[in-house]
């Protein structure tokens, strides 16, 4: 399902002593199927588009189309339900949503809200805990006496379970150790893959953006100041900064070998992809057998 | 010299956990004055229920914890919590003061410090935190890296000789992380302050002197950011992001490339790849 | 959402109002509200809306925070207007008559007297909480509620808590909006359907919305504890409130106007 912006202005408390605009002039589209990334300093403005993915907000002028559905200004509040239901939107620290005294009730929540039976969403809700890599024993246990990373998982299972098609990931990761990071970026490209789920990341972690991201969408006072694929997007290392942005780690180590004198084709996004150029150009003697400071 | 921080084989009970299980079990180590010690270990290894024995939030059920020569109990505690600064992870949930300028100032009141010497502790405190412009501003307009600095500036206004950071920056967007971790930096440099950082950042653990590894409760490896750094592809497991040069190595060795065994900095890996090349 | 309240914000400023002694303006916003039963004609109703209307003009803070401060409570004050007229001891000119509905002469003018001091007291409320940060309204309680130490209240403490207070309100409205957009993202109706309905709506914001302040009442006071918070005895105090020449002068210009409404009322 695909989401189009076209020339979206977004204004907080309009005509009150207290407006602030925080989006303007905002054109872009995110592709059906694509895992896009949404970047930009804090402040720039994405948590207000954010809540444009499902029309949690409408637009103060433009239209925001999302699959079917146009929403403009004057579109009524009644009804967006089923849109709610196509876009499921991970909030950050999305643990802090969780109330039912059970995990499973907690999953089977949204599911019920969109008219599904409680049987039905109870037999989703067990569904969702395998995809998020959670076990079965803990259906019935209380949410809030879980780990802060399995409270997470419970979350998410419970967003996945309204079966979007579009999946919202705020800042998915933050709180998270190393490992539960890594699992929980490995967790989404499964599920994108097994679901075939359009997914939209917002983070400030340029290595997943590099790592997992197909599509680039760049933010800055509140406009769309570059859109992308990651390897365009990145290429420019002082524009990135010139935005309050970094660099995946990569990238800019990349940069400094081009400082010192290695050559590119390509600018390399991720280790593997780095360890590959390095590796042409290499002599033989470096791989396997001998020790390469006996030559 | 006299370690600034003992402990003795510290053992710790959660309330609610049963008599058999323990969250800390026989943690010993000592920190020299002066030192930057990073612990380590993944969510819920023990090591923030470390930290908040050494100051006394949390009582030992056995061990000994002794801070700057006094050992902690009951009628020291409150001498050992004015020789430790402690910053903790949500910014939000430390900042006690409804002003930036009162938040500083609380730490003083409770000591019982005079106005005339507030008057002059909170506004340099907030200059060395470059936050001087903000004295009168409320919390809910500071981003959380500038809320982080206040709560500094809060330590640096109360002069303790050590300071404990739990997992400060975890919560914080890179920009204002890094601001964190310079303003530690310079803290650290100004005065011979000790520093405890508990983390999970890289570049902090970097900045430490010496590194502690915590896991399932008990202290498994202490080292230098060398000695630990080399571990590799192991060093998620202790609960601490992989230094790049490192995980360019594990791609190389992937593709079958000899890698050298010590660990690399940035510039060591980029000295040794071009040292490579040239040696045809 | 919530930041459409108007009524109680603070609107930061540099008018002689806004540097007053927040006790100052405590109680003489109190004081006046007393006062206004003094007045009971015409020329003292003037009296009190010019008063009012030179300490707004002097605070520099735009009219129409002042007016939308009136407008939420439009309703009530109409409804007390209309049964004051309605009902109100007859006098004067009798317009017409029913049953025990009369509207005279004097319950107009009675009516129209309370809707004057409705307005008045409103006026002068928002000048105070316009003019005035909520911290500092907390520290002029906590001066005016110590005599109560003598019988060993804990003027510290509930100071202390109040001021606590006040610094989470915003991070509560930005927590309670939070949740409220995530249970929204999760198909929740909130203010929509029958009152079961929406009573319905609110749990799943209210009971993360209590977890969220205990876990972080639980991390303030540890916060508290690891700075040496040990209760209100032995602390000193950063914050002092100063009473300058201009409250003394505000206070003056209180006691003339007692004297003049005394004066001028019927």
């Amino acid at each position: 399902m695909a989401i189009t912006f076209k020339q979206v202005d977004f204004t907080y408390q309009p005509g009150t002593p207290f407006e602030t605009k925080a989006l303007t002039d905002i054109n872009l589209t995110i592709p059906d199927g694509s895992y896009t990334a949404l970047i930009g300093h804090t402040g720039s403005g994405k948590s207000t588009l954010l809540q444009h993915l499902n029309a949690l907000l409408k637009p103060t002028s433009g239209t925001v189309t999302i699959g079917e559905r146009v929403i403009t200004p004057e579109t009524s509040n009644k009804d967006l339900k089923k849109l709610r239901q196509h876009v499921g939107i991970v909030f950050q620290f999305p643990e802090s949503q969780l109330f039912e005294e059970t995990v499973a009730k907690d999953i089977a929540f949204g599911p019920q809200n969109f008219g599904v039976s409680e049987a039905d969403a109870l037999k989703t809700a067990a569904e969702m805990l395998d995809l998020v890599g959670l076990d079965q024993s803990l259906l019935d246990r209380s949410p809030f006496d879980l780990s802060g990373g399995q409270m997470r998982r419970v979350a998410i299972a419970g967003v996945l379970a309204m079966q979007p098609r579009v999946l919202v990931l705020d800042e998915p990761t933050a709180g998270l150790d190393p490992q539960g990071r890594l699992d929980m970026m490995e967790m989404f490209a499964k599920l994108r893959r097994e679901r075939d789920l359009t997914v939209v990341l917002v983070t400030h972690q340029m290595d997943d953006v590099a790592n997992y991201a197909d599509h680039v969408i760049v933010m800055d006072q509140g406009r769309v100041v570059k859109t992308g694929a990651p390897r365009e997007i990145f290429k420019d290392p002082q524009w990135l900064v010139a935005h309050q942005l970094g660099l995946p780690k990569t990238t800019a180590f990349a940069q400094q070998l081009i400082d010192r004198g290695w050559q590119f084709d390509r600018m390399p996004l991720t280790e593997d992809e780095l360890a590959a150029d390095l590796i042409a150009q290499l002599p033989a003697t470096a791989f396997g057998g001998a020790p390469t400071d006996d030559e | 010299m006299s370690p600034i921080i003992d402990v003795e084989h510290l053992n710790y009970r959660y309330p609610q956990q049963p008599a058999d299980e323990l969250t800390l079990r026989d943690v010993s180590f000592s920190i020299a004055a002066g030192e930057w010690v990073a612990i380590v270990g993944h969510n819920g290894s023990g090591k923030s229920t470390l930290a908040k024995n050494i100051n006394g939030l949390l009582a030992p059920a056995s061990g000994t914890i002794t801070v700057d020569g006094q050992v902690l109990a009951e009628d020291t505690v409150w001498d050992i919590r004015r020789k430790i600064g402690m910053v903790f992870q949500n910014p939000d949930n430390q900042f006690v003061g409804a002003t930036v300028a009162d938040d500083v100032a609380f730490g003083l009141e409770n000591q019982g410090v005079s106005r005339e010497e507030m008057l002059t502790r909170v506004p340099a405190a907030l200059k060395q935190v470059n936050m001087q412009d903000f004295a009168t501003r409320e919390p809910a307009r500071l981003s959380g890296g500038q809320k982080q600095r206040v709560a500094l500036a809060g330590m640096i206004a109360a002069r303790p000789q050590i300071l404990i950071l739990d997992e400060a920056t975890s919560m914080l967007d890179p920009r204002g992380r890094e601001e964190v971790l310079a303003t530690i930096r310079q803290m650290k440099a100004a005065s011979d302050l000790t520093v405890l950082s508990i983390t999970h950042d890289i570049d902090e653990a970097a900045s430490a002197n010496r590194i502690l590894v915590v896991n399932d409760g008990q202290l498994k490896e202490e080292g230098t950011p060398a000695e630990i750094f080399k571990h590799g592809e192991d060093l998620i497991k202790m609960g601490l992001d992989m230094p790049y040069a490192e995980r360019l190595k594990a791609a190389l060795k992937r593709q079958n490339v000899q890698v050298p065994a010590t660990y690399l900095t940035e510039k060591g890996m980029a000295d040794w790849l071009w040292q490579l090349r040239s040696n045809k | 959402m919530m930041n459409k309240l108007i009524f109680g914000r603070y609107i930061p400023g540099d008018s002689v109002i806004h540097h007053m002694d927040p006790r100052a303006k405590l109680l003489l916003s109190f004081y006046f509200i007393g006062i206004i039963f003094i007045a009971n004609n015409w020329l003292t109703y003037l009296l009190l809306f010019a008063f009012t209307f030179l300490a707004i003009t002097l605070s520099g803070v735009k009219w129409s925070f002042f007016i939308n401060g009136v407008k939420p409570l439009i309703w009530l004050i109409l409804f007390t207007v209309v049964l004051q007229i309605l009902f109100s001891a007859s006098g004067g000119h009798v317009y017409w008559h029913w049953g025990i509905i009369t509207i005279s002469q004097l319950g107009l003018i009675n009516g129209a007297y309370i809707f004057c001091r409705f307005v008045l007291i409103i006026f002068m409320s928002t000048l105070l909480t316009l003019t005035t940060p909520p911290l500092e309204l907390s520290d002029a309680i906590e001066y005016i509620l110590m005599p109560l130490k003598a019988v060993h209240f804990p003027v510290y403490e509930v100071a202390l808590m109040l001021s606590i207070a006040l610094r989470f309100v915003p991070t509560l409205m930005d927590e309670t909006e939070k949740i409220m957009n995530a249970q929204r993202a999760r198909g929740v109706d909130f203010g929509e359907g029958n009152i079961f309905q929406q009573m319905r709506a609110v749990v799943p914001l209210l009971i993360p919305l209590f977890v969220s302040s205990f876990n972080r009442a639980e991390d303030l006071a540890t916060a508290m504890e690891a700075r040496g918070y040990q209760g209100g005895e032995g602390r000193s105090k950063f914050r002092i409130l100063k009473w300058h020449a201009r409250d003394s002068w505000a206070t003056v210009s209180f006691a003339v106007l007692t004297a003049a409404l005394i004066f001028l009322r019927a």
